[in-house]
């Protein structure tokens, strides 16, 4: 249980510090930003590998979670570079 | 040296590489670098977990998989389409976290109370995200079309509320047991329904809310998720991309001048007597040689582009009819409403994919008070956001919304296809005021027209 506690005041500030670090963001990056995020929680991805697989049922679902997991953070990465990339100032 | 030791150490400078990632994203100089950095951040993670990974084949296999998939559709996708490929994205982030509690369901045999309710909990939400962002995919894409009010949107809103209820007796031992080894089969089916019905009654104008509440909702599974694995940096990750979700959605729903839960529960339709302005008046139509003649002799311009321009695909031709005037003397300004399109920054990205210069897009608190000294303001398949009811009208379902005040510069064109209302379903004053000119058909072809006559 102390550990759920310890773990809980990491979630907390986490929460808090991400929202004084973005409550600022130019309206232009809303896209870059929403998208760059979305590939941010593809870090289940590192949840799917520390899954137990003792069983079938088990190694599937990891496995679904591991390949889902990644699509998400291929594919955000990459679309958020190229939108990125796109803006330019004269 | 223990590697747990080591793993959790990676796993603070990870958690740095995430943060500092995240605040340059929000910064347009430094955005491309912030990206960077938590895609090393998410590299440096993932390899360092894997070191005691009991069965890595199969898991790489997985990763390879998905590595093809999810860079074979980000590099194909065409820029229109991001919204629905954002939300799609985002599902698969919901269903991996669904799959990961469920498996943590799966290997416990008495698990404790608490333990119980966080992987409830975490199915939940990453359930509810998945089936959630998929209809938010199919709604962007226009391959779902059901009406607010038909049978199957009221069935799925109301499975919706009953997975709730589900989700709260779950907590109670007798039901529990009542459904005996059926419990969890039902609860994870129950769950896959609600997300449908959650953004199912969602109109295609308050998108921009659903898709940044739904990308909340897959960092706050993923930081449950790793509460439940007990993983630090999963924790402050997911936590990150929560708080951006919800400062997002935040964003969305004052620029609508409304409450979240206005439009995740009410909607337009319902939560105002529509009365609108009853009296319309006369519209004036102008052709595109006469569009022409007065954009020729203004000295300022200012194109205030919605989701007609998107639909239209008439980005690109804005762009140039932009660079026209600029070449003929003309301050030409972009007024970007928050909520235009249907994702937030949507016509930021669009113009941008057009090699619109970003520093000539600029916010509605920073076109309005200089409105009146613009000669002409072009309004591209934008409705709403630039409806005047929202300013003047009290009984207005939109009044009190933040809008570009067009009707306040010299001359209005208006880019419309037909007279038919906008997504609020009121009634658009600004059509019929004097200064307003209406230039009818397809938005790309009216521009194509005007950028052929100064070529000439």
């Amino acid at each position: 249980m102390e550990t759920y506690i310890l773990l809980g005041f990491v979630l907390i500030l986490s929460i808090y510090l991400g929202l004084e670090l973005i409550s600022k963001v130019p309206s232009t990056l809303h896209t870059p930003l929403m998208s760059g995020a979305n590939a941010i929680s593809g870090i289940a991805l590192v949840g799917a590998l520390l899954l137990s697989v003792d069983n079938q049922l088990q190694t599937v679902l990891a496995f679904l979670a591991v390949t889902f997991a990644s699509i998400n953070v291929f594919g955000g990465y990459l679309v958020t570079n190229r939108m990125l990339k796109m803006f330019k100032k004269k | 040296m223990d590697i747990s030791i080591l793993q959790n150490i990676v796993y603070i400078i990870s958690s740095i590489l995430f943060i500092s990632g995240i605040k340059m994203l929000g910064k347009e100089d430094t955005a491309v670098k912030g990206n960077f950095l938590s895609a090393l951040a998410m590299l440096v993670a993932v390899l360092v977990t894997f070191i005691n990974v009991t069965n890595p084949l199969i898991l790489i296999v997985g990763i390879g998989l998905g590595a093809l998939v999810g860079s074979l559709i980000a590099l194909k996708v065409k820029m229109t389409s991001i919204p629905e490929m954002v939300a799609l994205f985002n599902g698969f982030g919901g269903l991996a976290t669904f799959l990961i509690a469920w498996s943590e369901y799966a290997s416990g045999v008495n698990i404790p109370i608490f333990q119980y309710a966080l992987i409830l909990i975490t199915i939940y939400i990453g359930g509810v995200t998945f089936s959630g962002s998929l209809v938010a995919y199919g709604k962007l894409a226009e391959k779902i079309n059901i009406a607010k009010t038909s049978f199957v949107t009221k069935l799925f809103t109301t499975i919706f509320y009953i997975s709730l209820i589900f989700l709260f007796a779950s907590f109670v031992p007798a039901f529990v047991n009542l459904l005996g080894a059926n419990f969890f089969s039902v609860f994870l089916v129950l769950i896959l329904l609600a997300g449908i019905g959650f953004v199912l009654p969602i109109g295609g104008g308050d998108m921009p809310v659903v898709i940044s509440l739904l990308n909340s909702f897959s960092g706050i599974a993923a930081a449950l998720a790793g509460l439940l694995l007990l993983n630090n940096v999963l924790i402050v990750a997911g936590s990150l991309v929560g708080a951006s979700g919800l400062i997002l959605t935040i964003i969305m729903a004052k620029a609508m001048n409304r409450s979240i839960s206005n439009i995740l529960f009410v909607g337009y339709a319902s939560s105002s007597t529509t009365k609108g302005s009853e009296e319309q008046g006369e519209v004036n139509p102008i052709n595109v040689a006469d569009a022409f003649l007065i954009l020729e002799n203004a000295s300022s311009v200012l194109i205030v582009p919605g989701y007609g321009m998107a639909v239209a695909q008439a980005q690109h031709v804005v762009r140039e009819l932009g660079e026209l005037l600029e070449e003929n003397g003309t301050e030409v300004k972009y007024g970007i409403h928050p909520v235009a399109g249907r994702m937030p920054g949507h016509m930021n990205v669009l113009l941008a994919e057009a090699n619109v210069s970003y520093d000539v897009l600029a916010e509605p608190e920073d076109v309005n008070p200089t409105m009146d000294s613009v000669d002409v303001a072009v309004v591209i398949g934008a409705n709403d956001v630039v409806n005047p009811s929202a300013t003047e009208e009290p009984g207005s379902p939109i009044y009190g919304m933040p809008i570009i005040e067009v009707h306040n510069a010299k001359t209005v064109f208006v880019l419309k296809r037909s007279m038919s209302s906008g997504f609020a379903g009121v009634q658009n004053p600004l059509f019929f005021k004097q200064n307003t000119r209406m230039l009818f058909g397809d938005a790309k072809e009216s521009i194509g027209g005007v950028v052929a006559e100064f070529k000439d």
